[in-house]
């Protein structure tokens, strides 16, 4: 069970937390203006790396609140948490 | 028979307390301190079960949980537990246990047949054999369940209470033999918060069964005065009988401590039987010590045959020695401690050893004491009869190890023990997700890096580290290390330095020991797996047909898949199979360990998580009313809700018929508190609602309500509901019942990530609001009663809200409806709840007020073709395809969803739209989920046009009633289709509009 570091509620266990997937995917701002391609890709496609993920996590039985973490999906290291808006930081896996 | 085997002396027993037992229902005697194995030993039993396949007779094999043989069925009844080791269950007063897997005894097993005809079983058997045809599986399955197997599950509910017990440690330490306790009371002295846990009843591990010196005083006075020491510090936790059964990420250790366990059923009450420990420590000390690697020869599973350490363990630690004459066989140094130690318990002893001119100091002391060392020699055959091991031959060993030459010599001897050297218990660290590493010279897998986040150390014979002093250095040390890294200033010292040390000499890489006829071709039977009886032929066969891959060797041969996790068995079996294969062990591999490290009882894993405290259940403040009206409910998430309010005995079917009659009739009742509700405001609440629905929300004005439907990204239909203008920047949301949490979090999901800047605050308010929701043509007078509000179409309309007293109590009344008759959904502050209801039930008996449930509820919306969503809906559905265009809007702008309607997959012709169905006999109700057909035909393959979502007999409409999801179904509105059930029968249904009752007033 991973230790997750939740920007406003400090170190805490997995359990109180649910994973969103990808992170840093914006909607788009005129959905009218993509292609059915571009929208099919915003809506359904996602990257699976093996190594570095940026996703998105909600502190769901606790703060309630949303952020992104750096995750290596092979060793579970969590590189770094940060609030939403806050650009993904550099790491070096 | 008492206890013949037992010494005169020794052993950490206590000798006064004499404790009788029982085992296949004859009665014995041992001492407290015995272990269930230990105590029949003492009495001379060595046969104690029945192999898992073959049924062959089998001993006690070991002294501790890497026992694969000695599983016993332990009490019986409630208290009753299957494959428990003999050797790690404790004795005490009036104990019962019974032998595994034979009838009708385990002398004489009828089972036994399957040795007889092994040849037949070969590995993989039940898959080749039994799997085809498909259909007579169930009949196989029922003998093959018969006459392979392992203990009996408890029928009876457990009567006994478990735990569980969250801890955080600095330094946690598994196993607290000499490298373990070295290690706590280094971490210990520097005031780091230790947890020491070891699996045994008692600490020392190795040492309470060695005869070694520490500081030049026997080992075990070493023991007490590091005990002594570690109970004076207060951060330190020791934590006996209880066994590390996972160690999963960041350090997360999960043991299970066997609190009362070993008191048996008569346990007082006043402590749990066992309790679950969930740990996080920032340090990890593994200490796991090792277990002894078995040789494999010809018919070496029998009773009477177990490990050497095992023997030493029985000898020095239980007082009991197992056999008066005695061999062993060995390939390493190691044994000849037990030789020793049984030579100077008083036994005849003997030494068949493998290598070739073997020396070294410990075979001095041998020779000098009079054992007998047969050199370069193995067992070629086994002399077990009726029940008792009667001697073995012995034959010289060709120079490769691989045949034997000569003529065989008999040995007369009641034991054998037998060792292959040491296996490292890395069962934790590999758990962990720790690397291992194959050692050469030691031929075992032995810890390599630990995963990132598994901070911690190794010490003592975990990593193949063997002597006395080397591994109480390693013990400080990794202490010491541990506590520093948790940030505690700690140095390791130098005491338990005056330790004595002995030297081994190399030992021979040769472990699967030859017979005088090929191994797998003929009478004898070398088994390396003794737990799921997997022989050296087994894993030849898979080699040969292909299973190569550890991972699937394991699976095909089913070795290390017993409850033992093949503690024993593992390393032999790659070791063969490199043979095989003619490369080096780490090229075969070795499969991954996984939790937990001895098994077990679901008792503790589930605790005090039982029943109410597992599955919560949430009622509504009318609950007591529904309680003393006879509700019948149904289980909507963790709610209960009315389903029917039964009357005089009435069938399910009667009660909902009336309830729905009632209802349209005068005045029906529903409590309708589950549905969610969320309070929404801020100056961007417009813009969330404009967002997240699917129609437009800018210009509905305070007191009045619209219906939404709520779509992801996809176009399709998740939610729906009732949202009401309240102020202008304030709005109260209602969901599904069920869909409560998942809208809440939806709301937050966007809010949080996407349009932060919005002003705009959601606070779930389900619980604060009890709502009673009365309909029918007389639900407005009834209302009127109670309150002094006009309630007429013009003051207050259709979808409008006001506030006002009912019945003196503050309320937001909704002129709403999901009958399609007159509504008034009354909400009040949920304390007022029940008041409210009975209330209106008193002022609506002149009405012949109905109260109805979930059911009814369903069949008088079905009866105007309103829609469920999650039932007539299942992720797939937009809200064209539901046929309500007229919910979506075309000017408003974007919302979530709204691109996805011209997806090539939204636009297509023939997606699946929902329609009602009636049948051609109108008593004929559908059953729901139902395959729909355009016509059928004698038999599958036919084309599948979609399924029924919904259906009912509805006696407002005078007969049954169906909604259906059909590709292209609103043109098909008019034709007839069929369907056809399981019972065979077919009926046709005509496709019509799902607006089944025309009249109503909303």
């Amino acid at each position: 069970m991973l230790l997750i570091e939740c920007p406003w509620c400090g170190l805490r266990d997995q359990t109180e937390f649910h994973c969103h997937g990808e992170a840093h995917i914006t909607r788009p701002l005129d959905p009218d203006s993509l292609s059915d391609e571009e929208w099919g890709s915003y809506v359904f496609f996602r990257n699976n790396p093996k190594g570095l993920h940026y996703e998105r996590w909600e502190h769901s039985h606790g703060c309630r609140r949303w952020f992104n973490a750096a995750r290596d999906t092979v060793t579970d290291h969590v590189y770094a948490t940060y609030k939403p808006g806050v650009a993904k930081p550099e790491i070096e896996s | 028979m008492s206890q013949d085997y037992r010494r005169d002396k020794g052993g950490q027993l206590n000798r006064s307390k004499t404790l009788r037992f029982w085992y296949d229902n004859k009665g014995y005697e041992g001492y407290q301190g015995d272990t269930l194995a230990s105590a029949l030993l003492a009495n001379g039993v060595h046969l104690v079960g029945r192999s898992f396949k073959y049924h062959r007779p089998r001993g006690i094999y070991s002294a501790g949980s890497e026992e694969p043989n000695a599983l016993v069925q332990l009490e019986s009844g409630a208290h009753t537990e299957p494959n428990r080791r003999a050797t790690e269950v404790e004795l005490y007063e009036g104990l019962s246990a019974s032998s595994q897997n034979c009838w009708p005894s385990v002398g004489f097993d009828i089972g036994a047949i399957n040795s007889k005809i092994s040849r037949l079983l070969p590995a993989g058997f039940y898959y080749k054999t039994f799997m085809w045809p498909g259909a007579l599986w169930t009949t196989y399955e029922k003998f093959i369940r018969k006459a392979a197997g392992l203990g009996k599950s408890p029928t009876e509910i457990d009567p006994d209470s478990y735990d569980k017990i969250h801890a955080h440690c600095d330094v946690l330490i598994v196993g607290a033999g000499p490298a373990g306790l070295q290690a706590a009371l280094h971490a210990g002295r520097s005031g780091a918060r230790v947890m020491l846990i070891d699996e045994k009843p008692m600490f020392g591990g190795s040492l309470l069964a060695d005869s070694a010196l520490i500081d030049g005083a026997p080992a075990d006075q070493w023991v007490t005065k590091v005990i002594n020491e570690l109970k004076q510090m207060r951060e330190v936790t020791r934590l006996t009988r209880t066994t590390v059964t996972g160690y999963y990420d960041y350090n997360f250790v999960v043991a299970n401590e066997r609190v009362n366990e070993h008191l048996g059923p008569n346990r007082k009450a006043g402590g749990p039987k066992e309790r679950l420990w969930k740990i996080r420590a920032r340090q990890v000390v593994l200490a796991t010590g090792a277990i002894e690697r078995p040789l494999v020869f010809a018919d070496s599973d029998r009773p009477g045959i177990m490990l050497a350490h095992a023997l030493r363990t029985y000898v020095n630690h239980y007082g009991v020695l197992p056999g008066n004459r005695i061999v062993l066989i060995t390939n390493n140094d190691s044994a000849y401690h037990s030789a020793l130690d049984a030579h100077a318990a008083g036994a005849m002893v003997e030494v068949i050893d493998v290598r070739r001119n073997p020396s070294g100091s410990l075979l001095d002391t041998a020779r000098e004491q009079g054992i007998h060392i047969h050199e370069n020699s193995t067992i070629s055959a086994v002399d077990y009869r009726r029940g008792k091991l009667r001697g073995i031959e012995v034959m010289q060993l060709s120079d490769d190890g691989k045949a034997v030459r000569g003529v065989p010599s008999d040995l007369r001897c009641d034991l054998v023990a037998v060792s292959g050297g040491w296996t490292p218990t890395v069962h934790l660290f590999s758990q962990g997700k720790g690397k291992l590493k194959f050692l050469d010279d030691e031929h075992c897998y032995v810890p390599g890096e630990r995963a990132v986040n598994n901070k911690g150390f190794e010490a003592g014979s975990c990593k193949a580290t063997w002597s006395l002093p080397e591994c109480l250095k390693e013990g400080a040390i990794a202490g010491a290390s541990a506590a520093s890294a948790a940030g505690f200033e700690s140095t390791a010292t130098e005491d338990a330095s005056g330790t004595e040390e002995s030297v081994y000499g190399p030992a021979r890489a040769l472990w699967i020991l030859p017979t005088d006829h090929p191994v797998g071709r003929g009478p004898k039977k070398h088994f390396h797996e003794l737990h799921n009886d997997s022989t050296v032929a087994d894993i030849a066969l898979a080699a040969r047909e292909g299973f190569v891959s550890i991972e699937h060797l394991k699976r095909y041969t089913t070795t290390g898949m017993g409850t033992d996790q093949g503690k024993t068995s593992n390393l032999n079996a790659l070791t063969v199979m490199s043979e095989i294969r003619d490369v080096p062990i780490p090229e075969v591999g070795t499969t991954t360990f996984r939790p937990p490290f001895t098994p077990l009882s679901f008792g503790s894993i589930v605790g005090h998580d039982r029943r109410e405290l597992f599955v919560q259940k949430r009622k509504t403040a009318i609950h007591p009313w529904h309680d003393r009206n006879n509700a019948v409910y149904e289980d909507v998430g963790d709610w209960k809700r009315p389903y029917y309010f039964p009357q005089h005995g009435e069938s399910m079917h009667d009660a909902v018929q009336r309830e729905c009659l009632a209802a349209r009739a005068s005045a029906g009742i529903v409590d309708a508190s589950t549905l969610g509700k969320i309070d929404i405001q801020g100056p961007d609440a417009r813009r969330l609602l404009n967002m997240v629905y699917t129609n437009a929300w800018s210009k509905l004005a305070p007191g009045r309500c619209r219906y939404g439907l709520m779509l992801n990204e996809h176009g399709m239909v998740f939610d729906d509901g009732v949202t009401t203008c309240l102020a202008e920047n304030h709005f109260h949301m209602t969901t599904t019942t069920g869909g409560a949490a998942r809208v809440m979090g939806w709301l937050e999901e966007w809010l949080q990530t996407e349009w932060p800047q919005w002003q705009v605050y959601c606070t779930s308010v389900t619980e604060q609001w009890a709502v009673a929701s009365i309909t029918g043509p007389n639900a407005g007078k009834l209302l009127s009663t109670l309150c002094d509000q006009p309630l007429d179409d013009e003051s207050f309309p259709f979808m409008s809200m006001q506030s006002f007293n009912v019945a003196g109590i503050p309320a937001r009344v909704f002129r709403i409806s999901f009958t399609g008759d007159l509504t008034f959904e009354i909400n009040v502050p949920a304390r007022y709840g029940l008041a409210l209801w009975e209330a209106l039930m008193k002022a609506g008996r002149q009405y012949d007020i109905c109260p109805y449930g979930t059911e009814a509820m369903h069949i008088l919306r079905a009866e105007k073709g309103f829609i469920i969503v999650g039932q007539d809906t299942d992720g797939t559905v937009t809200p064209l395809d539901l046929g309500m265009d007229w919910i979506v809007s075309k000017t408003k702008g974007d919302f979530l969803g709204r691109r996805s309607f011209t997806r090539s997959d939204t636009t297509r012709s023939d997606r699946k739209q929902l329609v009602g169905l009636l049948t051609e006999d109108p008593s004929f109700v559908l059953p729901e989920g139902v395959h729909v057909v355009e016509k059928l035909k004698d038999k599958p393959p036919m084309t599948m046009l979609g399924h029924v979502t919904s259906s009912y007999m509805s006696p407002n409409v005078g007969r049954s009633i169906a909604m259906a999801l059909l590709k292209d179904g609103f043109n098909r509105k008019g034709s007839t289709l069929e369907v056809s059930l399981m019972d065979g029968s077919s009926h046709k249904v005509t496709v019509t509009d799902p607006v089944f009752l025309k009249s109503g007033s909303e």
